[in-house]
């Protein structure tokens, strides 16, 4: 019996150090979660659209014919800050989680970035606006890979000013994002000679603008800039229309509008509109075979929002960094180190570099949602007026308050 | 004060929608004795149901009368199917079994359209607006608000001032004294819940061309309608029709004074009213 008891220790021992000396040479396994908005006013630019982005990431890396085992699971952070990092918590201590994406709603999204900073993760956020997470609140464990409140507002914001759009009168989602957006859009209208008439801070998921709207109206601010996003912002733009607004002479400024809320929009009532993103399916040749691949995996038959091309060009890129490392090393700062270190290069963004704070920067490009009569066929929705390029998209970094820069 | 003027118009506009869900949910409750809680579902299906005519080529004018029918008819298989075995037991049991229903109703449609929803555009008819002066009102909302006035006056009159109405609030105060009458009460039930979920269904229609149609806008919408009736006095039928119009000028008030108290206000209202009156305002203490 004791001999027994002594020959199963030896064994397990011998077999948990043989274990331990695989994971410390050559761990070839993953694990992604998917964490999103499933089923909210964010969940088509998002929620599963981002996971399925990921599942191709997996598929088209090539990773698991050469050995490597890769795991997928999604959660639905339901835009509650507190739901989003509990799952977050879960899914690092539990489910043994390597690496976070997407995580749009940037309150979810900056308190995420808490939880993978402790634990140690990786965090490649792609739904989120807040340039807070490069900038103040940056950490050495994230990368933002799409877009920004500072693109948007160097991209639409800027256009419009000098397009001589020189008052505004903002409409505010009450939350981190629309008070990063009303921010950064405020630094650029004054820096170009603007005025701020004044705004208004509505509650995030509002069904009727029209008490809003009324007050914009009664500012005669020229231009009406909507700080918010998804339903909000569909909602918002459909009842502009109905109250004339636009028919009197201001313009609306829908500061962040993604392809899912123009279909929602309609032509009809969108055309017109500008706009900021940093992908478009209908770009060329990669990006349309990219897109072509994902609607039909979607249920709606629905081509990739900027949002989840991010996800997807962001998880390449954290392939490629793996790869290089040759393993997981299951330290997340070890592996945004060398994202940091290999230039960007995907089909869907093009060339770029991660910057020392984090920041994911590639060219953005100014659209004009197409009259419906230019429309020539489902999705067709977008025209190309201008590009802002990579350096001039995101936050110089001389002006950026991230710790990380100090070193 | 011109401004003030506006406001208070597009909190009536608002109001009508209170008004003509909270009528339903009141209807329902004082005849059935069941908190509905798949209206705010219901009301997305009357707009979903709008959406499916005009892709069939059906408008706006037809979508009015035929979308409350078809919503009406998917309640009352609802009600013979489903509710009508919950008659007799704790409210707690009906309102688990709709809200169960809500959302698998609701996570259906989201199942096959998403959630960002789907353009309805304003019907010819009733495009463009008019200056008031004081502000630029859309033709449509103006209609919204009298045809929702009319409707709620009509069902009231229904009920209150009708013999079928009698017969309605007799079979819910002695169902079994009623049928000695010779009169079918399971099938009177069936019709009254079917009318309750027609009238979610139009305010569903009505909304379409304003908000957009999309599954989940029933979710938010019915946690305030909820209030609403509270507020108004659980089954009392003009009580609900004039709080519904008076808390959407409350709230489009708060919108211009306080916007980010905009949808919390009407719940400290609630919660004010319950501790003065327990009842609702125009209920009588049980």
């Amino acid at each position: 019996m004791k001999n027994q008891i002594f020959l199963s220790l030896l064994l397990g021992t011998a077999i948990s150090l043989s274990a331990l000396g695989a994971a410390s040479a050559q761990d070839k396994t993953v694990k992604i979660g998917a964490l999103s908005d499933q089923s909210g006013l964010y969940a088509d630019l998002g929620g599963p659209g981002s996971t399925l982005a990921a599942q191709m990431a997996v598929e088209d890396s090539g990773l698991t014919a050469k050995g490597w085992k890769i795991d997928i699971i999604s959660g639905d952070h339901q835009n509650k800050p507190d739901i989003g990092t509990a799952i977050a918590r879960q899914w690092f201590d539990v489910e043994k989680v390597d690496v976070i994406v997407d995580v749009p709603n940037s309150g979810v999204a900056l308190a995420v970035n808490n939880v993978v900073k402790e634990k140690n993760g990786v965090f490649i956020n792609s739904g989120a606006a807040t340039s807070d997470l490069t900038n103040a609140q940056c950490s050495p464990n994230t990368v933002h890979w799409t877009y920004d409140t500072y693109t948007l507002a160097h991209g639409t914001g800027q256009a419009l000013v000098k397009a001589g759009g020189d008052t505004w009168f903002f409409l505010t989602a009450d939350y981190a994002f629309g008070a990063a957006l009303e921010r950064d859009t405020t630094a650029v209208i004054l820096a170009n000679g603007g005025k701020v008439l004044g705004g208004v801070k509505h509650p995030l998921n509002t069904a009727d603008f029209s008490s809003f709207l009324l007050q914009a109206q009664a500012s005669k601010a020229k231009v009406i800039g909507l700080a918010n996003a998804g339903g909000d912002t569909t909602n918002t733009i459909k009842q502009a229309a109905e109250f004339g607004i636009v028919k009197g002479g201001q313009k609306l400024a829908a500061l962040l509008l993604f392809i899912t809320d123009v279909k929602a929009i309609g032509l009809e009532t969108a055309q017109g509109l500008n706009f900021t993103e940093t992908f478009y399916w209908d770009m060329n040749d990669k990006t349309r075979e990219f897109s072509k691949k994902f609607a039909a995996r979607m249920k709606n038959g629905a081509p990739p929002s900027m949002v989840q091309a991010g996800v997807y060009a962001g998880l390449m890129h954290y392939f490629k960094a793996l790869e290089a490392l040759g393993g997981n090393p299951h330290d997340g700062v070890k592996v945004v180190d060398k994202m940091k270190s290999i230039p960007t290069d995907d089909p869907l963004f093009g060339k770029g570099e991660v910057q020392p704070n984090g920041r994911a920067i590639h060219p953005a490009y100014l659209f004009e949602v197409k009259k419906p009569s230019e429309s020539k066929a489902p999705w067709d929705f977008y025209k190309l007026v201008g590009t802002v390029s990579a350096d001039q998209a995101f936050t110089p970094l001389s002006e950026s308050k991230c710790a990380l820069l100090k070193k | 004060m011109q401004a003030l003027y506006a406001q208070l118009l597009v909190g009536l506009i608002n109001g009508s929608f209170y008004a003509l869900l909270s009528l339903g949910l009141a209807v329902i409750f004082g005849m059935l004795n069941i908190i509905n809680f798949a209206h705010g579902a219901l009301y997305m299906m009357g707009a979903f149901c709008a959406y499916f005519l005009l892709s069939a080529g059906i408008g706006y004018w037809w979508a009015l009368l035929l979308a409350p029918i078809a919503v009406g008819v998917f309640g009352m298989i609802l009600e013979r199917t489903m509710l009508q075995w919950l008659s007799g037991l704790d409210h707690l049991y009906g309102l688990l079994l709709t809200f169960g229903l809500a959302l698998i109703i609701q996570g259906v449609f989201q199942n096959y359209f998403g959630s960002s929803g789907l353009p309805y555009a304003i019907p010819d008819e009733l495009r463009g607006g008019m200056n008031l002066g004081f502000m630029f009102l859309p033709i449509y909302r103006g209609w919204v608000v009298i045809f929702s006035l009319i409707v709620c006056l009509a069902t009231w009159y229904l009920i209150e001032r009708t013999r079928l109405g009698a017969y309605l609030r007799a079979a819910t105060e002695n169902p079994t004294l009623v049928r000695a009458f010779g009169i079918n009460v399971p099938r009177m039930i069936t019709l009254t819940y079917g009318l309750g979920v027609g009238l979610a269904a139009l305010a569903g229609v009505l909304s379409a061309p304003i908000n957009q149609v999309r599954p989940l806008m029933g979710e938010n919408i019915i946690i305030v309608v909820f209030a609403v009736v509270v507020i108004g006095g659980m089954g009392s039928i003009m009580g609900s029709i004039i709080t519904g119009f008076a808390l959407g000028v409350i709230e489009g008030l708060t919108k211009y004074f306080y916007p980010e108290a905009s949808n919390t206000v009407v719940f400290v209202l609630m919660v004010l009213v319950l501790l003065v009156k327990p009842a609702g305002l125009t209920g009588r203490a049980a």
